[in-house]
């Protein structure tokens, strides 16, 4: 055994840079022209967004019937993808407010960019329970407002608290992401030299001072706001499994599914967070900031996820048998060995198998290995919600009633656009906004608090 | 004119600088003033000796609140204002309350909490504060370490302060001043034409959804459908109607088609009121006649109605003509119309024709009651 001391964390941040040279770090991105790489992949991303655009025109226009929806698999892509995109967004919030809470210090380089990404992966959701209503311009009536029918929406109904859940989480993360960019926007607007960014900053920045006074109350808010936000995000994808469990369709009227969604979104969007960010820290240069410790700590989450998951899907099939329920036992089986079965496989090895990879404690630190099982890990997540919901409804009770899915063009066309939305906003919000938080890495340089207080070792 | 002070600050290097420095202002008994630092230093608020931060309460107060009103709309909404049993739970079902409860706390709970810290405990937005755009803040902002003693603090002499900052180990000590007042009257041309444009464009862009493009294909596909609805033209039918008429001579189940279609009703004919005049039937035909004949005919039938005017006067109820006719006779007119009065069949069933004709004797026996007709509710009210 070779001695590590593990009472002592490695450094945050690598190098302990000179404050200022942390300003110019994450500062300079904003100040250059966009390069040429950044606009080629502009173009991609917008390409993606196009298709995805003239899709959804189709359904908007035609209806829904251009989907490959039918009885009984009446839903498909479209809350597949509201899943997905959804779990996704839960990674970015975890990091925020739980390692927050949990004080754990090397979130600080890795948060901004991950509530970016919650916030625009729940954007990305969001569209999707409106598209498939087929009617979006009528979406109103998903609110509790007074109106000429006298109707109100049924409180009862998990479809109802599925949309208190992700307006809640969109604009809970969104007022979280604006606090914690105040003060950058105050060093930003304080450094700049465009008068037309100054007056940008400046409006943004509120006319924050970097005041001590203010700082008390502003520390106070965000820890408020972290406690609030991190049962805000079990209660989302709780709730977005209640959509299935609370109904009575064998396959999703199950108990483990809050459990086993949360840790799935987590899961998920963990492997989104390190893909991304393999790239950001290198065209940004951000290697510093970003650490290899940084990406280690969250394969380690991906691969303990990754078992929950493994667990959860192990557990439905003992409990569909342990049950003795008839449809129950014939979903999963049907799940396993039915015409599906591909998809459930490539799901058990995608989630389960690969992850397991993350043991070695080089595949954790290599780069090319880890983009693979996090690229895989996404995969196979999306491949877990097609499970979920085509493998229950396409089979049920009633034999008679039996059917296939097969998803249309135009459902393809609009995954591509959704993962064109969430590219082209994140490809943006690089070239617009600090994609690391300024203020609290200064914070946890080491040497950037009074020695009487614990400096490097002081949280 | 002369400018005026707003404080003096200094910049320090080290977060142990403007620790100790903090501490000995805050110790020299000084209250107005500030440190300001890129990032929150830690243990800053005990060496400055401000009281912890109340936000909390905000947070706890509007949570709460949020979640009892949500809890409360609930129940009023699936209890009490349109009661609905959904899946035979009860009409105030807790557990499915949980997850919106649950969702309304936290969202204004943040939202207040970050609203409150913004605009009651920062003052924010605020962008002409004196120290902006000075040196000092720029440095604050980036990578020093500042603090800075107001000129309202009652121990304040420039002086004294002066030399406080550079004994406390301050570096670039300078004043800061007020910046001169500027004027912004809210009746610029620029302001008004800008407010101008936005309503316009506004309610323009409102106006063209709401009444224009709902009523555009896609928008309207779910009430223009393809299929066959009253007024609608169809092919199939060789005089292209729609509508069809039942075949002559069809008489529905348990329906007898009213004999007098054609012809006045004389008294003898025998056409009686079939209801007896319960106060069942003649709440019936109160909320009818209210309902129906009121607009025209008066609450009371007097013929008083708000739409005299708009409309070939109604005659009132109370006419010896209207008196002496026969129930049957009223009966006739509501159910075949009468000239320019339409008839009523097609928006009341028989019954409550009836029930109105009861009604209507009520109200001619009201108006013109005998003396007999007075004793009688005088007995009765002294009875009660
Ligand atoms: C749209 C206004 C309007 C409404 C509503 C209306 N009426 Fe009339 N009613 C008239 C007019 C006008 C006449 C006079 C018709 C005529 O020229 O003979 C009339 C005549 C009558 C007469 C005959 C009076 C007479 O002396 O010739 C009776 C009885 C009567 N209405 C009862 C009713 C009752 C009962 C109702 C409710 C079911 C009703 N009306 C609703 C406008 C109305």
């Amino acid at each position: 055994m070779n001695a590590v001391d593990y009472t002592k964390e490695p450094p945050v941040v690598e190098g302990r840079p000179a404050l200022a040279d942390i300003d110019e770090m994450v500062a300079r991105p904003l100040d250059e022209r966009p390069t040429k790489k950044f606009y080629i992949a502009l173009s991609i991303t917008l390409t993606m967004l196009l298709i995805g655009a003239v899709s959804l025109g189709y359904t908007l226009f035609y209806g829904i019937g251009m989907w490959g929806n039918n009885q009984p698999v009446g839903w498909g892509f479209d809350i597949i993808n509201f899943v997905f995109w959804v779990g996704i967004g839960h990674a970015g919030t975890l990091i925020s407010a739980i390692l927050f809470l949990l004080r754990q210090k090397w979130r600080t380089g890795i948060a901004r960019f991950a509530e970016a990404m919650t916030i625009f992966a729940v954007m990305t959701a969001g569209l999707f329970p409106l598209i498939h209503t087929g009617r979006v311009w009528l979406a109103g009536y998903l609110f509790p407002y007074p109106n000429q029918h006298h109707l109100w929406v049924n409180f009862t109904s998990p479809l109802v608290w599925d949309v208190f859940a992700v307006s809640t989480y969109l604009t809970v993360s969104f007022v979280f992401w604006y606090v914690g960019l105040i003060p950058d926007f105050a060093t930003l607007r304080d450094r700049t030299k465009s008068t037309v960014k100054k007056v940008i900053y400046s409006v943004c920045s509120l006319g924050w001072r970097h005041s001590a006074r203010h700082w008390q109350h502003y520390e106070k808010a965000y820890m408020l706001l972290a406690g609030f936000a991190t049962p805000l995000v079990l209660s989302v994808h709780t709730i977005v499994s209640f959509d299935f469990a609370v109904s009575i369709i064998p396959g999703w009227h199950t108990t483990i599914f809050p459990p086993y969604f949360v840790a799935g979104a987590i899961f998920s969007g963990f492997a989104m967070v390190v893909k991304i960010l393999i790239f950001v820290r290198k065209v940004f240069d951000l290697e510093d900031i970003i650490t290899i410790n940084h990406f280690e700590k969250m394969n380690k989450i991906i691969l303990v996820t990754g078992l929950m998951v493994g667990y959860a899907y192990a557990m439905e099939f003992f409990i569909a048998w342990y049950s003795g329920v008839n449809a129950e036992l014939f979903v999963f089986i049907n799940r396993a060995l039915g015409p599906y079965a591909w998809s459930y496989w490539i799901m058990v090895s995608c989630n389960v198998v690969f992850p397991q990879l993350f043991w070695f404690k080089k595949i954790r630190r290599s780069i090319p290995a880890m983009f693979v099982i996090a690229l895989l890990v996404n995969v196979g997540m999306w491949f877990e919600r097609f499970v979920i919901i085509v493998t229950s409804l396409h089979r049920d009770f009633l034999p008679s009633s039996w059917g296939m899915y097969i998803p249309t063009l135009t459902d393809f066309g609009i995954l591509i656009g959704s993962f064109g939305l969430f590219f082209t906003l994140l490809l943006l919000f690089t070239k617009t906004l600090p994609v690391v938080s300024i203020s609290e890495v200064k914070a946890v340089v080491d040497g950037s608090q009074p020695s009487r207080h614990g400096g490097e070792t002081h949280e | 004119m002369s400018k005026i002070l707003y404080g003096y600050t200094a910049l320090f290097d080290s977060p142990d600088g403007i620790m100790a420095a903090a501490q000995k202002t805050a110790d020299d008994g000084f209250t107005k003033f500030d440190v300001h630092t890129p990032y929150p230093v830690h243990g800053m608020d005990k060496a400055m000796k401000v009281k912890p931060s109340k936000l909390g309460f905000v947070t706890l107060f509007f949570g709460l609140l949020g979640g009892a009103l949500a809890m409360l709309f609930m129940y009023w909404t699936m209890a009490v204002d349109y009661p609905m049993v959904i899946g035979g739970k009860p009409l105030f079902p807790l557990p499915a309350f949980g997850p919106v409860t649950f969702e309304v706390i936290v969202l204004a709970a943040t939202l207040s909490t970050v609203a409150a810290m913004i605009a009651l405990f920062f003052y924010l937005p605020q962008n002409n504060h004196p120290l902006h755009d000075t040196d000092y803040m720029k440095n604050v902002s980036s990578d020093k370490y500042g603090l800075c003693i107001e000129a309202g603090d009652p121990l304040f002499d420039e002086k004294k302060v002066k030399t406080f900052l550079d004994a406390a180990g301050g570096k670039n000590i300078t004043p800061i001043y007020n910046p001169d007042p500027v004027k912004y009257p809210l009746l610029q041309p620029r302001f008004l034409s800008v407010l101008l444009v936005v309503a316009l464009s506004v309610s323009g862009l409102t106006y063209f959804t709401l009444n224009k493009l709902m009523y555009m294909p896609p928008f309207d596909w779910m009430s223009e459908q393809e299929k066959l609805t009253p007024q609608r033209t169809y092919r199939l039918f060789e005089d292209g109607y729609g509508m069809r008429m039942p075949v002559q001579g069809t008489v529905a189940r348990g329906f007898m088609p009213y004999p007098y279609r054609d012809q006045p009703v004389l008294e003898e004919e025998g056409l009686a009121n079939p209801l007896l005049a319960t106060e069942e039937v003649l709440t019936l035909g109160k909320n009818k006649y209210n309902t129906f004949c009121s607009p025209c005919h008066g609450d009371h039938g007097d013929g008083d109605s708000r739409l005299r005017g708009y409309f070939p006067n109604p005659p009132s109820l109370h006419t010896p003509r209207a008196r002496e006719w026969s129930d049957g006779q009223i009966y006739h007119v509501l159910t075949v119309g009468q000239n320019v009065m339409a008839s009523y069949e097609p928006y009341t069933t028989r019954e409550e024709r009836w029930a109105i004709v009861h009604y209507i004797r009520a109200l001619q026996r009201a108006k013109n009651a005998s003396d007999a007709d007075i004793q009688l509710v005088r007995s009765d009210n002294n009875a009660r």
